[in-house]
C-alpha cells in the first residue's frame, strides 16, 4: 500500500485541503474506488476505510494480482465533512456536479480537475454515492445511460439490482457521468444510509466491491456468490406520492414485497394525531425506495416500486 | 389580482403559495399582449424584488396607458427568499435546474411544472436575477447562442450594459428561461447586482428598460425614456480573473471602470503574515463588468470578468 497526496488545497486559516489516495499494487490501472464527494457521506468514507483494511491485508498476502493497480479515495470533501456541512462549505457548490472539472476555473471545478486527471484513466470507476432525497434504498449498483454503459459488468458486484437511469441535463456534470465518457466503465453503488453508519450495509457494499474485483481478475479473495441482479430502468419504477402532509410513519421497507392496495405509510395530522392518509400500493412489486424522514411535504414521494412482471 | 399559481401543503400548518399579481388594462375583450416578470428563483437574490415594486408603482401611476397584460412573480423560491437560502431549503436544491419539472414529480417538479404552464402564453418573460453573494454584476443580459438571433433584438429595449452572448451549456437546460424559451415563450435573463443586496440605481435602469420593452410590444402606451445602447459580447472577448491564492481580497477597482492590459484589480491579501499572496492584473485591456464582492477567496474563486474591446464602451 502506497498513500498519496493527491491533491492539496490552502485556505486562508484552516488546515490545508489534503486529498490522499490509497495505492495497491502496481502496473496497468485497473480500478478505482472514490468515497465522500459529500460532507455528509460518512457511511462512504466508512466503507473505504473497511476495504482499504482488506485490501493492505490482501496486499500483504499477495492478493492483488500482478500487473493490476487499485486506487482508493476515501474522501473529497472532509472539509465540509469536519464542519457539519453537505457541500463545499464556502460557496455551497456540489463536487459531484462539476466534473470533469476545470483546472482553471473555480475552486470546486479545480478540486474536480485534480481529482478526475487522475482517475479517468483506471478501467473501471466505483464511487459510493448518495441521494438528494431523505430515504433508504435496497442495496444496489446504478449507472447512467450512456451508450457506454454495461450492465452485465455492473451485474458481477452480486448485489440484487442494477439500476439504470437516463442521464438528465443535470447529470452531465457527475463524477459517473464523465468516468463514462472517458471510457472507464463507471459503476455508483448505493446501500443504506449517508449521514450515519450501518455496519450491516457497510459489509454488504465491501463485499460486493471485492467480489467485483475477483471476479475481474484484479485480486485474489474468497466472496460469496452474491445475487443474480435484476436489471432496471429508473423510468421503469413506480413512484408513490403523498396526497398530503404531515407527520410520516413508514409501514414497509425496501426489499419487502407489496401488493396492490397495502398500507405503505401513514400520514398523520401533526397537531392532532389523526390519520390524513393511509397511502397504498399502486401495484404489486418489491419497495426499491422508501422516504425516511418523521416529517412529509404534500407530492413528496413515498416510495418507489419495482412492478412485479405477471407472466 | 393576486393569483396562487400553486400551493402545496408543507408538514406542519403551512402551505407553499406560489403567487403572481396579474395587472390587466381597462376595458376590451380582444386577446392582449402579455409580459411576464419573474424572479427569486434563488432565494438570495433580491434585486428584483424592486424592480416588481417599482414596475407597479409607475403602472399604478399611469393605468390609463397600460395596453396590455402584465403578471408579476416576485417569489418563484419563497421558502428560499424568506429563509436566506439560494436552493429550496429542504433539498439544498437549485431551483433553477429542475426545469421544466414534471406533474408527476415530486413537489419540486411539479411546482416548477405549475410555473411554467402558468407562464406560458407570455408574449416575453424577463426572469431577473442578482449573481450572488459573491460576485457584483453590472446590469447584463445573459443569452446563449441558439436563441441569440431571437432574443438579442428584444434584449436590446432593456437599457442594460450589455448583452452576453455565451455558449450553451448541457447543464443550463433545466433553467427555466431555457424550458420557457424552448416553449417559444421568450424570455431573457437578466444578471444584476449582488446577492442579499438591493441596488436601486440598477433596479431603476432595468425598470426604465421594461418599459422600453412593453411600449415596443404594445403593452404600454405611456413615456418610455430613452434607453442605452448595450455592448453585445460574445464569448471570446470576456476574460476569467480567478484567485490564485487563498486569502482576502481586496479591490482596487470599481465595476464598471476601463482597465488597460496589466491593469490592477485588487490584491489578496494574508492578515496573519501581513503579506499580498496575489496581485491580480487584467491580462486583456476592457471593462471589468464583475468584481467580487464577498472578501474570503480561496484558490480559483472568481474576482473579475472584464469585456474585451470596450473602448466604445457607453455609459450615461
Ligand atoms: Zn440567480
Amino acid at each position: 500500500m502506497e498513500k498519496e497526496v493527491m491533491y492539496t488545497l490552502k485556505a486562508p486559516y484552516r488546515d490545508a485541503l489534503r486529498i490522499h489516495g490509497y495505492h495497491f499494487g502496481k502496473g496497468e490501472k485497473a480500478a478505482c474506488i472514490i468515497g465522500a464527494l459529500r460532507g455528509n457521506e460518512v457511511q462512504q468514507l466508512y466503507v473505504c476505510s473497511q476495504l482499504i483494511k482488506v485490501l493492505t491485508e490482501l496486499e500483504k498476502h499477495g492478493s492483488i494480482s500482478f500487473g493490476k493497480e487499485i486506487l482508493v479515495i476515501p474522501s473529497v470533501n472532509h472539509y465540509s465533512m469536519n464542519i457539519g456541512k453537505r457541500f463545499w462549505a464556502v460557496d455551497n457548490t456540489d463536487i459531484n456536479r462539476m466534473f470533469p472539472g476545470y483546472d482553471k476555473g473555480e475552486t470546486t471545478q479545480r478540486i474536480a480537475a485534480g481529482i478526475f486527471n487522475q482517475v479517468s484513466s483506471y478501467s473501471f470507476g466505483i464511487q459510493f454515492a448518495s441521494f438528494y432525497m431523505p430515504g433508504d434504498f435496497v442495496p444496489h449498483v446504478r449507472m447512467m445511460e450512456t451508450g457506454y454503459q454495461n450492465t452485465s459488468l455492473a451485474n458481477l458486484f452480486g448485489l440484487p439490482y442494477v439500476v439504470v437511469r437516463k442521464p438528465r441535463p443535470i447529470d452531465t456534470t457527475t463524477l459517473n457521468y464523465n468516468w463514462q465518457l472517458w471510457e472507464t466503465s463507471a459503476f455508483s453503488v448505493y446501500t443504506n444510509e449517508t449521514d450515519e453508519i450501518d455496519e450491516n450495509s457497510a459489509r454488504m457494499a465491501v463485499s460486493a466491491v471485492l467480489r467485483f474485483l475477483t471476479r475481474m481478475g484484479i485480486i485474489k479473495y474468497n466472496s460469496h456468490s452474491g445475487y443474480i441482479a435484476n436489471v432496471i430502468y429508473e423510468d421503469e419504477l413506480t413512484t408513490v406520492h403523498a396526497g398530503s402532509a404531515g407527520i410520516f410513519r413508514r409501514k414497509r421497507e425496501p426489499g419487502e414485497e407489496v401488493l396492490r392496495g397495502d398500507v405503505l405509510a401513514e400520514i398523520l395530522d401533526p397537531y392532532e394525531g389523526t390519520l390524513r392518509e393511509a397511502v397504498t400500493a399502486p401495484t404489486d412489486g418489491i419497495i426499491f425506495f422508501a422516504h425516511r424522514k418523521p416529517l412529509i411535504t404534500e407530492k413528496d414521494v413515498v416510495c418507489r416500486i419495482i412492478r412485479r412482471l405477471h407472466q | 389580482m393576486i393569483e396562487t399559481v400553486v400551493e402545496v401543503a408543507l408538514p406542519v400548518d403551512e402551505k407553499l403559495m406560489i403567487q403572481k399579481n396579474r395587472i390587466t388594462p381597462a376595458g376590451g375583450q380582444e386577446r392582449k399582449r402579455r409580459i411576464s416578470i419573474v424572479t427569486g428563483t434563488h432565494g438570495d437574490e433580491l434585486e428584483g424584488q424592486y424592480v416588481c415594486y417599482e414596475v407597479q408603482r409607475i403602472i399604478r401611476e399611469h393605468p390609463e396607458c397600460l395596453t396590455g397584460v402584465v403578471d408579476i412573480y416576485p417569489a418563484l423560491n419563497p421558502l428560499g427568499i424568506d429563509s436566506i437560502t439560494r436552493g429550496i431549503p429542504q433539498f439544498d436544491l437549485d431551483m433553477n435546474r429542475i426545469f421544466p419539472g414534471s406533474k408527476e414529480g415530486v413537489f419540486t417538479e411539479y411546482v416548477a411544472a405549475e410555473i411554467v404552464d402558468d407562464i406560458l402564453g407570455s408574449d416575453v418573460c424577463i426572469d431577473i436575477h442578482a449573481s450572488n453573494i459573491y460576485l457584483r454584476e453590472i446590469p447584463q443580459v445573459r443569452i446563449s447562442e441558439e436563441t441569440a438571433e431571437r432574443l438579442v433584438p428584444l434584449a436590446m429595449h432593456l437599457n442594460v450594459d450589455f448583452i452576453w452572448v455565451h455558449e450553451s451549456a448541457t447543464v443550463l437546460e433545466s433553467t427555466l428561461a431555457h424550458s420557457l424559451n424552448m416553449m417559444s415563450v421568450p424570455t431573457l435573463v437578466v444578471e444584476m447586482g449582488v446577492g442579499m443586496r438591493i441596488t436601486k440605481e440598477y433596479c431603476r435602469q432595468l425598470v426604465t428598460g421594461i418599459f422600453h420593452l412593453m411600449k415596443e410590444l404594445g403593452i404600454w402606451n405611456g413615456e418610455a425614456e430613452e434607453v442605452r445602447e448595450p455592448f453585445i459580447s460574445l464569448n471570446g472577448e470576456v476574460d476569467f480573473v480567478n484567485a490564485d491564492a487563498s486569502g482576502i481580497f481586496v479591490p482596487e477597482v470599481e465595476i464598471g471602470t476601463y482597465l488597460e492590459r496589466g491593469g490592477h484589480i485588487g490584491d489578496i491579501l494574508n492578515p496573519l503574515t501581513g503579506e499580498v499572496e496575489n496581485s491580480l492584473k487584467a491580462s486583456i485591456a476592457g471593462t471589468v463588468f464583475t468584481v467580487r464582492e464577498y472578501p474570503i477567496v480561496y484558490h480559483g474563486s472568481l474576482i473579475a470578468r472584464i469585456l474585451g474591446g470596450t473602448k466604445q464602451w457607453k455609459k450615461k
